[in-house]
């Protein structure tokens, strides 16, 4: 995810990471991980992504961070729960994955080049 | 193709969902979105969270999920479904720049697994958990890609730069692109993406000239470029075989 600050809402940083904040740490499916202090209403990106092993790159110059993605499983995916993929669709409406449950869905990635 | 595969299964309980990878976003897929007209959902991914969120690394590729929103098979080459006869994809290209006419001889060496695909895709919607095809969690995760802490930043460093893009700074995303190379090296999609924003040649097919440009190779800021890349790996290494 984009920052142009590091400290950030809960809401926020739950749907930019797809890691849900609880009190027994960052879950995703049902991998949790343990998060000291347990987070309060803000989230401390630069100290929540050093305990996830999230990496945290910065281009200092335009005053922006980008979030990467977690590695502990050593694999892309940490769960076969598929991820609530939130996009716009041509004219900016955003389409959310989980609104197809029910049915069987091909996610099918293209690029115009 | 796809489109009229979707329609034939869609009563079947079956939904296509197509998502552009490109960092210019709904600019970038608005003609080919608009010329395939689709009754799907078709969405804009300016800065590739199917890789992030999937490990997609290169197109196309698709990932399959059952009514309970699991992944049953993870990122993997998806080819238009088969059509008879195939037909050639070198085409009326007297007009061409001699590098496209070398980009497509590679490219119809590029493999094809789109009957054994397709065949699979009609048994899941068929069969739905009992196909053999439909893959359990533990298989769907350890058949996703590799990442280490290394790929995941590099991951960081692609959407940086995507954004940097997107908000005019060119010269400043080329640093971080570079850097996304170097970490995710098995990723073309983060490589292709890069090579489109250069231009090379003026006209609409500037974005797949994806090298330096003639008049100034010079001034071409990668290592790569989709023709030596391709030729180095082998065209038949570009995706890997589809296997059930």
């Amino acid at each position: 995810m984009i920052l142009d600050k590091l400290t950030i809402g809960r809401a926020d940083f739950e749907a930019g990471t797809g890691w849900q904040l609880k009190p027994e740490g960052a879950c995703k499916g049902d991998v949790c991980i343990p998060l000291h202090p347990a987070p309060g209403a803000t989230v401390d990106v630069a100290k929540t992504a050093a305990q996830m092993g999230l990496p945290l790159v910065e281009d200092r110059k335009h005053g922006l961070w980008a979030l990467g993605p977690e590695s502990i499983g050593g694999r892309a995916l940490t769960t076969a729960e598929a991820p609530d993929l939130r996009l716009p669709d041509l004219d900016g409406n955003e389409f959310r994955l989980s609104s197809l449950r029910g049915q069987k869905v091909l996610v099918y990635a293209w690029a115009p080049y | 193709m796809w489109q009229a595969l979707r329609n034939e299964l869609h009563p079947k309980g079956f939904e296509l969902v197509t998502v552009g990878l490109d960092t210019l976003g709904a600019e970038g897929c608005r003609p080919f979105i608009e010329a395939a007209k689709p009754e799907h959902p078709s969405l804009i991914d300016a800065h590739h969270v199917m890789a992030e969120l999937f490990g997609v690394i290169n197109i196309p590729q698709s990932v399959w999920i059952d009514e309970q929103g699991m992944i049953v098979r993870p990122a993997e080459t998806a080819p238009a479904p088969p059509t008879r006869p195939r037909q050639s994809r070198i085409a009326g290209n007297a007009d061409l720049p001699q590098r496209f006419v070398e980009i497509m001889q590679e490219a119809v060496k590029i493999p094809n697994d789109a009957e054994d695909y397709h065949a699979a895709l009609r048994d899941w919607v068929a069969h739905g958990a009992a196909s053999r095809f439909a893959l359990s969690p533990e298989q769907v995760i350890a058949r996703s890609r590799p990442r280490d802490e290394a790929v995941a930043r590099g991951h960081a460093h692609f959407e940086l730069a995507s954004e940097l893009e997107r908000r005019g700074h060119h010269d400043a995303a080329i640093g971080h692109f570079r850097e996304a190379h170097r970490l995710v090296p098995d990723s073309w999609t983060f490589r292709r993406q890069a090579w489109s924003l250069e231009g090379g040649i003026d006209g609409p097919l500037a974005r797949f000239w994806q090298g330096p440009p003639p008049d100034d190779p010079e001034r071409w800021p990668y290592e790569g470029d989709w023709l030596s890349d391709v030729r180095a790996v082998g065209a038949e290494n570009y995706n890997e075989r589809w296997r059930p």
